[in-house]
């Protein structure tokens, strides 16, 4: 038997396979296709304190190896989620994960406390990606001092385990994660999506009605990878790997690279089972690898001496 | 009984220059579709394309899947180059489908429409007064088949190569306007571009008809997750891949 749970924060996850906030619903639109029991921790599409109607469409266009999405955070709202949602994701052995967010620290804070109150909800994942509307629409992920002092007003909020989900569009990931830990964060999820633009040539135009929107998918993973590596070096609270995990192979990426726990996103829309089919091919590899507990294989990274040539036995790519 | 199987191309052949006829063998049990409803299929082998794409059931037979589509971007272009014995990935089937018709009923088809319509038609033989417009006359597909299902068949192209020259639109406002029928159709399913389908809503409402609209929109999942095929409707936004693909265009804010 192999040991497949880990911990983070104070979260037993029986694997360290969750689903990425915005791929995955409410937990209820793949319930028809995988055992929800299965999952490490299920992680719901953000929530508002109030309901958004999200932009309009277009909102996703393809690209190579990877999709751009601007949803604009559509939503239900935190009550309607707690009343309508919750009940359903109670009867499974899965801790659930509210993604959050707001465009005011206020709103943030009164996310954040009605969430924790409710019966259900296991920890709280921050989604820090949204620009401050009394401050200049600047991001709150993107400025150090900002972060701080919203991580810090919803720490004050809630007792729950708090995921700060920590953008990649920045100059210096691991500064942004040092100021999440030192502002009370729990765990960081690393990493949310990567601003792109995609134009119609013969319109002139950007292709999304947003103009600009996420890119998610494989065709990051290798940044993902990166961030999370950086990430890990900075601080000592647990990451959660994220970025265009595809299969097992792509997860155990970000597991040697010191992720805790890694999270599935755009690989739900294309195959819905896939959650699954990376904890089971996760377990296949610790099994002929010999290695009998996940937790040795997290933070297992060798890296290179520099200026120094290297065998290459890679096979994967 | 699986919505999420794989399934090998039993036929992947060409209709005319821009149609192909894709037949697929599912490998596990599967749900029957009704007609309207749809599949997301993987087209390539790679991470590219990367999404699955939505296709219209257009035929079941002896459990046998088959998909009219026409090449036109990089999802279809791939799924063009594909064999028999290949094997792809399949989700559904997916969606509402067209409610069921009230005696004899008016099918509109726009282009590639006509793929959602045809299943339709299949199931209520001989009951449709069919309107089928293209661009031109290598864009209509499978007209001999059609005229077989349907009770009166009524082309028109914009280039005039077949039928009457212009929109099929307005070939249905004459025939509204003219057609002494026993009992007039009450109800109209419809499929094509969105000028077609906003013209035909105009069209059903100064008729008194009921009209039921196949929407098309780009989708990464197909089962109501990623919430990219949005459409807005008297009751709120709802999603095309899940409250729809096919609508009461009564409730379409558009």
């Amino acid at each position: 038997m192999v040991k497949l749970s880990v911990t983070v924060a104070s979260l037993k996850l029986k694997n360290p396979v969750m689903t990425a906030s915005g791929t995955f619903g409410y937990g209820e639109e793949y319930a028809e296709y995988i055992d929800l029991n299965r999952l490490g921790a299920l992680v719901v599409k953000g929530l508002s304190i109030t309901p958004r109607e999200g932009n309009p469409t277009p909102r996703i266009v393809e690209t190579p190896a990877g999709m751009l999405n601007a949803i604009g955070l559509q939503n239900i709202g935190v009550r309607a989620f707690i009343k309508d949602k919750l009940p359903f994701l109670r009867q499974f052995d899965t801790p659930v994960i509210a993604n959050f967010f707001g465009d005011t620290v206020d709103e943030y804070v009164r996310a954040a406390g009605e969430l924790s109150a409710a019966e259900g909800v296991h920890a709280l994942e921050m989604n820090i990606s949204c620009p401050n509307k009394q401050e200049g629409w600047i991001m709150f992920g993107t400025d150090p001092k900002r972060m701080d002092h919203v991580v810090t007003e919803v720490r004050k909020t809630t007792n729950l385990p708090l995921v700060v989900k920590l953008s990649p569009n920045v100059t210096d990931i691991g500064c942004m994660a040092k100021a999440a830990e030192e502002a009370g964060a729990d765990a960081l999820s690393v990493m949310n999506t990567i601003t792109g633009m995609v134009v119609d040539i013969r319109q002139r135009k950007p292709v999304l009605a947003n103009n600009t929107g996420g890119l998610s998918g494989p065709a990051i993973r290798p940044i993902a990878v990166r961030m999370v590596w950086e990430t890990c070096r900075a601080v000592s609270i647990p990451v959660i790997g994220m970025g265009g995990i595809m299969t097992a192979r792509d997860a155990l990426e970000f597991l040697i690279a010191g992720a805790r726990a890694v999270a599935v996103g755009t690989a739900n829309f294309i195959n819905p089972a896939a959650a699954v089919e990376i904890i089971e091919g996760t377990e296949k590899f610790l099994i002929e690898e010999n290695i009998s507990d996940i937790n040795c294989i997290i933070g297992s990274l060798k890296l290179n001496p520099l200026n120094e040539r290297q065998p290459n036995h890679n096979a994967d790519y | 009984m699986y919505k999420f199987f794989a399934a090998e191309i039993i036929g992947n052949t060409s209709q005319n220059t821009c149609f192909k006829l894709l037949t697929l063998r599912p490998l596990s049990e599967i749900f029957v579709p009704q007609p309207g409803q749809f599949y997301m299929i993987q087209t390539g082998t790679a991470c590219d394309p990367l999404l699955k794409r939505p296709f219209s059931i257009y035929s079941i037979h002896e459990n046998r899947l088959s998909f009219l589509y026409r090449i036109r971007g990089k999802g279809t272009s791939s799924l063009s180059q594909l064999r028999e014995g290949d094997r792809l990935q399949v989700i559904g089937p997916l969606g509402n489908s067209y409610p069921e018709p009230d005696g004899d009923f008016i099918a509109v088809a726009g282009g590639i429409g006509i793929a959602s319509l045809f299943a339709f038609m299949s199931k209520y033989r001989r009951r449709a007064y069919l309107f089928y417009g293209a661009m031109n006359k290598d864009e209509l597909v499978m007209l001999d088949v059609v005229r077989e299902l349907s009770k009166e068949t009524f082309i028109s192209t914009i280039d005039g190569s077949d039928g009457r020259k212009g929109l099929i639109t307005d070939e249905l406002r004459d025939f509204l306007d003219q057609a002494i029928l026993a009992r007039r159709p009450a109800q109209v399913y419809a499929c094509g571009p969105v000028p077609m389908l906003r013209a035909l809503a105009e069209i059903a409402r100064s008729n008194s008809l009921s009209c039921y609209s196949s929407l098309e929109e780009h989708m990464a999942c197909g089962i109501g997750a990623c919430l990219g095929c949005m459409v807005k409707t008297v009751a709120g936004q709802q999603r095309v891949c899940k409250e729809g693909p096919v609508f009461n265009v009564e409730d379409l804010i558009w």
